[in-house]
């Protein structure tokens, strides 16, 4: 592992059945860095992520993560539903083995500003409020790298934006590494500090928003100015995907 | 494992619905087996019409016997729908009213008593039946044999014990009443003594030796008629039952039932508990950031086993001691009540974590439980020798692979002390504990992988 890294992953490859997710991905990230993993469908974000959050198995290659700190954020809220805010936090809180697991719960409520929220069932709130709870369930074991999967999914703008200001916060305030994927190229874009892509499996770029738009312009021509979407496509184009 | 644990209870108190259906369901589909198990078969209403004469009486030979109260016999094993008619118990067979008609036609008592003349007529009686639903006719069929053998072997009882004191009076002589008048009857020991007195008395000679001769029969004649009284009793009744028990003793039929209600409530209680709340932890989408290192995959199927044990305890003591307002329990063996709860619980709980970790949905996984407890509690109710051979070892075996057969062996060993070894019973739901609790394991890895 490099100096700077606190996360590394090196020729990581995942096979399901005769299909190979990853095909030897490398990968690493420093303190407060804000990694946005992005790529089509099937490319094999959500694996690498699953590999780095130790809920999945490489087939082969190299993780060095920090140990018990790397904070696992899943696409789908992984919360109790017929439970509250408050005691789905206050749960995991003491799972977590948390000296303090009411004064934990109360910072969490803080910080995802549902304190007033506390006593409702989780059922019962927004999509956008479940992930905030979501991604607060992730920070309870205050880690130094938060992996976030799809954070955004269902979200209407207005979640979105509070969702992006709250995770920078994170990356920007507390140097907590995050590392997120997403379909919206856009959201890379703004949000993302480093874009990581995949596609099918192979890690074709790992470089800024900026870099990514060199590399459109020197590979894809045509599509330089064009919105970074279209010049995205265009890239995946150009390297046969 | 503490903190799940209330969490599970947490969300089965905010599910109430759910909770009750999960408790009343098990509870109502056992207190209606054990009522089944408990209860002796209904009596089939039967349409009865008598048309024997009250004062006609079945004789031997020159004399009457008593009246054998052949309506009261009858109809206290049907239920009696006396009818006046024949065409009137057809239609009640027809239009469904009855399940069968039984008709004593008012020749009967002739017929039987013209058995013993040289012209005898075979005594019939009438069984009219709509065979539309065959279990009911099979019933019915079943209760009127039983019947007829019954008449059958009374009125044997009667004719042998009449032709036994017959025998008595030709062999020890007496009184003998017919058409008003009293006549004596001498009897062969009589006769005996009188010729033997005689015989001292007669020269030497043909007279001695022919009254030699009469006292070799008489004496004959006791002795060999001597043997008939016994046999004409056995005849009536040629096969005697001497039941032995060789497979120990059996639970009275209380028991048994409340063993069987108890276990089918744990059962179900806990397996679905178990399958259910393993279930919703995918469904829920905590699986995998419960078991990152927050609990080991054992520790929540122990967590999950415990759920279920709690909850099913529960449950369990307080149908328990509702049943016991009405059925006297033997509370002296609470503690082996408990030991049969938790065991059976433990066993149960095992079975439904590896159900629950073999399915994705909760509700996929509640059907399964159902699919798999059901047939194998009602498999285990059916008792060996009921079936061909080869069909009760299977029986035997599969309901051997999964724990309510031992749960039920527990429970019904724990309730009364006539009930099966409970420590056998016990090694049984611990080997199952151990193979379900392995099974259960490796399911969730593939839980854990899909």
């Amino acid at each position: 592992m490099t100096d700077r890294a606190v996360i590394e992953a090196r020729k990581l490859v995942k096979r399901f059945g005769e299909r190979e997710a990853l095909k030897g991905v490398d990968f690493e990230a420093a303190a407060g860095e804000l990694v946005a993993v992005i790529g089509p469908n099937g490319a094999g974000k959500t694996t690498l992520l699953s590999i780095l959050a130790g809920i999945s198995r490489a087939d082969g290659g190299e993780v060095h993560v920090p140990e018990g700190e790397v904070g696992w954020v899943p696409q789908q809220a992984a919360l109790y539903r017929r439970l509250t805010v408050e005691e789905n936090l206050l749960l995991f809180a003491r799972l977590e083995g948390h000296a303090d697991p009411v004064a934990s719960t109360e910072e969490m409520l803080e910080l995802t500003g549902l304190a007033d929220r506390r006593g409702e069932a989780v059922a019962r709130l927004s999509g956008g409020n479940q992930q905030r709870i979501n991604i607060a369930i992730g920070l309870l074991a205050r880690p130094s790298v938060l992996l976030l999967d799809e954070p955004s999914v269902g979200l209407d703008p207005r979640q979105r934006a509070r969702l992006w200001e709250f995770v920078s916060a994170l990356a920007e305030t507390n140097g907590t590494t995050v590392i997120f994927s997403t379909h919206d190229i856009q959201e890379a874009e703004r949000y993302g500090r480093r874009l990581l892509v995949l596609a099918d499996g192979e890690a074709l770029f790992d470089g800024s928003p900026d870099g990514l738009l060199e590399a459109v312009r020197r590979e894809a021509p045509e599509a330089a100015d064009r919105d970074f979407e279209t010049a995205f496509v265009a890239f995946l184009h150009h390297r046969g995907h | 494992m503490r903190w799940l644990l209330l969490k599970d209870l947490q969300i089965l108190r905010r599910s109430p619905l759910q909770a009750v259906v999960l408790v009343a369901y098990p509870v109502l589909i056992a207190v209606l087996v054990g009522f089944a198990i408990s209860r002796s078969p209904e009596k089939p209403r039967v349409a009865f019409l008598n048309d024997v004469p009250a004062d006609a009486r079945v004789s031997v030979g020159t004399r009457d016997l008593p009246n054998i109260g052949v309506n009261d016999r009858i109809c206290a094993r049907v239920e009696c729908v006396h009818v006046k008619s024949r065409a009137e118990a057809v239609e009640k067979v027809r239009s469904g009213d009855v399940l069968a008609a039984l008709i004593l036609p008012a020749n009967l008592v002739n017929r039987i008593n013209s058995l013993s003349t040289p012209f005898p007529n075979t005594p019939e009686i009438e069984v009219v039946v709509s065979e539309e639903d065959p279990v009911k006719a099979r019933l019915v069929n079943d209760r009127i044999d039983a019947l007829i053998a019954q008449a059958n072997l009374v009125i044997a009882r009667r004719i042998a014990a009449e032709g036994g004191k017959f025998l008595g009076l030709v062999l020890d002589g007496g009184d003998l009443r017919v058409l008003g008048q009293t006549i004596e009857i001498l009897g062969l020991r009589n006769s005996a003594r009188i010729v033997e007195s005689l015989r001292p008395s007669l020269p030497p000679g043909d007279l001695r030796d022919s009254v030699d001769r009469v006292i070799r029969f008489t004496k004959l004649a006791r002795n060999n008629l001597a043997t008939g009284e016994p046999l004409l009793t056995r005849l009536a009744q040629p096969i005697a039952v001497d039941k032995e028990v060789v497979d120990g003793s059996s639970p009275p039929l209380e028991s048994f039932a409340i063993a069987v209600a108890a276990t089918f409530t744990l059962a179900f209680v806990v397996v679905l508990l178990v399958a259910g709340s393993l279930a919703l932890e995918r469904e829920e989408n905590a699986f995998p950031r419960l078991t990152r290192g927050l609990v080991s995959h054992s520790g929540l199927l122990a967590e999950k086993v415990v759920l279920g044990v709690v909850v099913g305890l529960a449950v369990t003591l307080l149908m328990l001691a509702g049943l016991a307002l009405f059925v006297p329990l033997h509370w002296s063996r609470f503690g082996l009540w408990l030991a049969a709860i938790l065991a059976g619980g433990a066993a149960l709980g095992a079975a439904g974590a590896a159900l629950g970790a073999a399915a994705r949905e909760v509700r996929a996984v509640s059907l399964l439980a159902f699919m798999v407890t059901l047939p194998v509690a009602f498999l285990s109710l059916i008792p060996s020798g009921a079936v061909g051979p080869a069909l009760s070892d299977a029986i035997e075996v599969v309901t051997a692979l999964f724990p309510f057969k031992p749960a039920l062996d527990a429970m019904t060993a724990a309730l009364d002390p006539a009930g099966p070894d409970l420590g056998v019973a016990l090694l049984h739901l611990a080997a199952l504990i151990a193979a379900y609790g392995l099974l259960a394991r490796f399911a969730l890895r593939r839980f854990a992988a899909v």
